[in-house]
């Protein structure tokens, strides 16, 4: 598969998408896919946990109702990183999960037809952009030939 | 490729990317067999009989219990620091495992997960029923109210709802994200009807694109990144209940390396149970392999030996710290009214779990599988022997008592365990028990018979 992708991409085809049953190793870089910047929203997004968290129970000990608890001072900061650190992991982890759904634009929706269904179990599709349909057809066709393929259409 | 002639195989016989997904699937789109119904059936049982005992707590009050002024905390919070145990191994199989490129957990991984997120579940309601009044629970959360309190942020039992609630959060959105591509495979796989729609919703349109395979590998190693933190600050913030405290038995600082390593280690010995039950009753042997429950023994060993290293560390600082009151709760754990307790935890988690290192017994399925039920009772014994034996008898000789569970406190115990059951059954039934896409791509793909099957078309 990644075979045809690279002759594909070698004779100047667009290739809109490939849409495979697993993760294909290799095709990220053929394809020259960029690397996704969900893990830099969640490091935003723990940043923010983490400075909320801190910063609230700080104001709650300190501002908003002191209270002497055990003979500690009332700004104590290592009792506060356990919490902390857990919204930090909370914000990180559902920012994280939500940037891939919205990107990859998953949702919930019943109407929803795959293009084949075959792709989830055994199937690799590979998509090019055709501006003419009849000559990419052909050209497609000349190319993939030496290459293992079930189907061109 | 090539085939490595050095490397055994992750999964075994000659499978196709098409058999693989019918092997894991067809087990549970034909009829269930008669020991599903078996175990649904019991567990329904034990779930009813605790939540039967569960209302009954909440109508009389805690007084059904055993507990009394001196042993505040005995049963129930054992189970609870058990279950939370058990969790643990499905987020370390997940995510440590994921970090450490450790390709053989890519069959287990998924029940893995199933089990922490259930597991979690009954650990929760023991806080809850704990508390007396379950309908106060809102108490523990800092919301704005007009007394203008807030809750104790220097506590750890606050420290605790975060760290589980957050836990329970992040552990049932990886399985999530994790389950898409699979409910898509699903989806395609039923032809018609409402158990097609119903996976079509779950499913969120899963197409299998290659930029939503990179978003999604990149998601699944970020959430393992946070989640492998996590899972050790949640036992060790458990542990700390204890720890923080000043009663003879539990102020150590060794305590939450030693409660992540037992539950770590009661958690695999968990994942062996429903594992070596499921590879049979699903047919799964070629993808469960004996190489796969030989790699856990193996962990089961290194977190067993940790365990004991804990348990002598213990004992030795109880007589090196030279404090007297130290000293006599360790002597009384081990040689007082409850050194039967004591027995079963070392007879249960340190010697049989020694014994793995015999070849013949790591590989085999029957002794794993009664060794895995011998260490979940072990680390149970584990955490009453610390909770109930520090607490019967500490600083004032007067108020020295002892502690008996009631049939409720029992009943409860039953009844989470019939929830955890129940839970599980339920999911294999409705979920692939293995992950199809991960399984796929560790495959060999060597052989003439895989590169025909493998091939494009265009469009």
């Amino acid at each position: 598969m990644l075979q045809a992708v690279r002759k594909l991409l070698d004779n100047k085809e667009t290739i809109t998408d490939v849409l495979s049953p697993f993760p294909v190793h290799g095709l990220d870089e053929t394809l020259s896919i960029k690397r996704s910047r969900i893990p830099v929203g969640g490091f935003i997004f723990g940043a923010l946990g983490a400075i909320l968290a801190f910063g609230f129970q700080a104001w709650v000990f300190t501002v908003s109702y002191p209270l002497i608890i055990g003979g500690k001072p009332f700004f104590s900061i290592p009792t506060f990183i356990p919490i902390t650190f857990e919204v930090t992991v909370l914000f990180a982890g559902l920012s994280m999960v939500t940037a891939f759904l919205i990107r990859s634009r998953l949702k919930p929706d019943i109407s929803f037809k795959p293009l084949d269904e075959r792709i989830t179990d055994d199937r690799f599709v590979i998509l090019v952009d055709t501006a003419d349909k009849e000559l990419t057809l052909n050209r497609v066709k000349s190319l993939l030939s030496g290459i293992h393929t079930l189907e061109i259409r | 490729m090539l085939q490595s002639p050095l490397r055994t195989p992750l999964i075994e016989g000659k499978k196709t990317y098409g058999s693989i997904t019918s092997d894991i699937l067809n087990p549970m789109m034909n009829k269930a067999g008669k020991f599903w119904y078996l175990g649904m059936t019991i567990a329904g049982f034990a779930m009813l009989f605790g939540v039967f005992m569960i209302f009954w707590t909440v109508w009389q009050g805690i007084g059904t219990w055993g507990e009394n002024r001196t042993v505040g905390w005995a049963f129930e919070i054992t189970t609870f620091v058990w279950w939370i145990g058990i969790g643990h191994a499905g987020t370390f199989i997940s995510a440590i495992l994921l970090l450490f490129r450790q390709k053989w957990r890519n069959s287990i991984n998924r029940s893995a997960e199933a089990m922490t997120i259930f597991a979690v579940i009954c650990a929760a309601l023991f806080p809850l029923i704990h508390l007396g009044r379950p309908l106060l629970t809102f108490f523990i959360f800092p919301y704005p109210n007009t007394r203008g309190l807030w809750v104790n942020f220097n506590s750890p039992l606050v420290w605790d709802v975060f760290a589980i609630s957050t836990y329970f959060t992040i552990s049932l959105v990886f399985w999530y994200v994790g389950l898409i591509p699979d409910i898509g495979t699903l989806r395609d796989k039923i032809s018609k009807g409402l158990k097609k729609n119903i996976y079509n919703f779950l499913s969120f349109g899963w197409k299998g694109s290659a930029r939503d395979w990179h978003r999604h590998e990149i998601t699944s190693i970020m959430l393992a990144a946070i989640a492998t933190p996590l899972v050790l600050s949640v036992h060790s913030i458990v542990s700390m209940d204890f720890a923080s405290s000043i009663v003879p038995g539990w102020h150590t600082t060794i305590f939450p390396p030693y409660f992540v390593a037992g539950a770590i280690f009661s958690g695999f010995a968990m994942v062996q149970t429903l594992l070596i039950i499921t590879r049979k009753a699903m047919g799964l042997e070629a993808y469960i392999t004996e190489s796969h429950v030989e790699n856990m023994n193996k962990i089961l060993i290194a977190t067993g030996s940790i365990v004991a290293l804990a348990y002598m560390t213990e004992m030795f600082m109880a007589w090196y710290s030279g404090v007297e009151y130290e000293h006599y709760a360790f002597m009384n754990r081990a040689t007082g009214p409850y050194w039967w307790a004591y027995m079963i935890m070392i007879g249960c988690n340190v010697v049989s779990s020694q014994l793995l290192w015999i070849k013949k017994l790591r590989k085999s399925l029957v002794f794993t599988f009664f060794l895995s039920i011998v260490i979940n009772i072990g680390m149970w014994f584990e955490r009453f022997v610390i909770i109930v034996t520090s607490l019967h008898r500490d600083y004032l000789t007067s108020s020295w008592t002892m502690y008996k569970p009631t049939i409720v406190e029992f009943g409860l115990l039953i009844g989470t365990l019939g929830i955890f059951f129940t839970a599980f059954l339920l999911f294999i039934r409705i979920f692939p028990v293995i992950s199809i896409f991960e399984v796929k791509s560790i495959m060999k793909t060597g052989d003439q018979h895989q590169y025909e099957t493998e091939s494009s078309h265009e469009k």
